[in-house]
């Protein structure tokens, strides 16, 4: 690579880390506009590093498993019952519930970008977002499962649903056999990440790497 | 657009890489990239779906070969230039090059680190009030329009022509089209409609597949 090659028609002369030293530049052209404030930036990263994450949904995920009355609110209206647990805002404001059973499972994904929804999951993995994911899980959702090591029954239906809009999903897992016991604390422990976009099944008191 | 990022179906991209420790972040850079662009939105020079236009309207080869935050890069900048905020000499120079430093932006726009919270807590509801009633009803059959607008939509390819269900009415929402183009937000009925999968895909679908997408009610026409 040249010492002065070009993107989008200007040009760097850090040919070490070109993205880098882009990525620089535009945070101090605006910085020295007074339009961005660095913290903000770090703020936000910090946000979606220690406060928005996955817990969130695992938590709404287990209030739905052991209050029925919870699950039917959630089913109904999303956007109030995950609000009542405090979780909301960008990119979760249109929220809807799905729910797994033995006949039906459900996978989510964005084909067009890459619309997730951040208050209940953060933010979406690599996978999620690349054109492997996006481009087959609508065609041969069986085999992409598969890869993940998910292998459902040839009678189990599967349902994707293509985020295309603001309309943004959270998948309920099936409830693991042998929970009786578990208090909602520890039953949400069982609900992996995967397991609420569909690429998984919730993990079972056996094979949780938290309990 | 029929651009390259309307991936449904398309064939060739392999295995899904799926990593072990899944890092939020695969650099510094990324993470300023995520906080510039959600505190350049925060000007309020375009919307959501003039970013996402910024993004994918992108020669098929750059978009490819681009990682996912050096595209929401190469989207933010061209949108900083466009509507007039920076140029293309001071990304050059690293500096701003005017004396000008307060250019077009609003008082109180400017994404402080103390309004964060409350900012990405708030969100930004695309549901607007409706006058009229949705056109379909759930359980109505309708077909994807076999529309290839050279603006940004939403109606991904591989739906297209396709006949399927109205499975409920999800609101009434800006309509990304007109939004996308300065031409309002236009609110229109949101759908979501299922397709089977040998409707989209042939005899050779994988059993039992039914594969939906939340379509504005002019994606729609009765079948």
């Amino acid at each position: 690579m040249g010492s002065d090659h070009t993107h989008d028609g200007h040009t760097h002369d850090n040919h070490f880390e070109p993205i880098e030293a882009r990525v620089r530049a535009l945070e101090t052209v605006l910085t020295e506009k007074q339009l961005i404030d660095p913290a903000a930036i770090d703020a936000i990263v910090e946000t979606y590093q220690n406060d928005i994450g996955p817990r969130n949904g695992a938590a709404v995920v287990a209030r739905a498993w052991t209050d029925d009355e919870f699950a039917r609110w959630l089913e109904s209206d999303a956007n109030a019952a995950i609000e009542s647990m405090g979780f909301g805002g960008r990119q979760g404001e249109h929220m809807r519930a799905v729910f797994n059973t033995a006949e039906l499972h459900n996978v989510v994904v964005c084909t067009l970008c890459s619309c997730y929804p951040w208050p209940v999951l953060g933010l979406p993995p690599v996978w999620y977002k690349s054109p492997a994911y996006r481009s087959r899980v609508v065609i041969e959702p069986r085999a992409v499962l598969a890869e993940f090591g998910l292998e459902l029954p040839e009678t189990t239906k599967i349902r994707v649903w293509d985020s295309t809009a603001e309309m943004r999903y959270l998948v309920i897992p099936i409830r693991p056999d042998v929970t009786d016991d578990l208090s909602e604390a520890q039953l949400a422990d069982l609900v992996n990440r995967n397991s609420m976009i569909g690429t998984a099944v919730a993990d079972t008191v056996n094979t949780s790497k938290r309990l | 657009m029929n651009g390259p990022h309307d991936l449904g179906g398309v064939m060739g991209f392999g295995s899904i890489n799926i990593e072990p420790d899944e890092p939020l972040f695969h650099a510094e850079w990324e993470k300023r990239v995520l906080g510039l662009t959600l505190c350049a939105g925060a000007l309020g020079h375009w919307n959501l779906d003039i970013s996402r236009h910024a993004r994918e309207n992108r020669h098929p080869v750059d978009y490819y070969s681009s990682s996912y935050y050096e595209i929401w890069l190469k989207g933010l900048e061209r949108l900083l230039i466009r509507y007039g905020v920076l140029t293309a000499d001071e990304l050059s120079s690293g500096h701003a090059l005017t004396a000008d430093t307060t250019p077009h932006v609003m008082p109180g726009r400017v994404l402080t680190a103390d309004r964060v919270a409350a900012t990405i807590s708030r969100g930004g509801s695309v549901e607007r009030l409706a006058t009229g009633e949705p056109l379909y009803e759930p359980g109505q059959t309708v077909r994807a329009a076999n529309d290839h607008l050279v603006t940004h939509t939403r109606l991904p390819r591989y739906v297209r022509g396709r006949v399927g269900a109205i499975e409920s009415v999800a609101g009434h929402h800006v309509f990304p089209d007109t939004n996308a183009a300065g031409e309002g937000e236009q609110p229109q009925w949101l759908y979501t409609v299922k397709f089977d999968g040998t409707e989209l895909w042939g005899a050779n679908a994988e059993p039992g597949l039914v594969v939906s997408v939340d379509a504005w009610e002019p994606y729609l026409e009765s079948a």
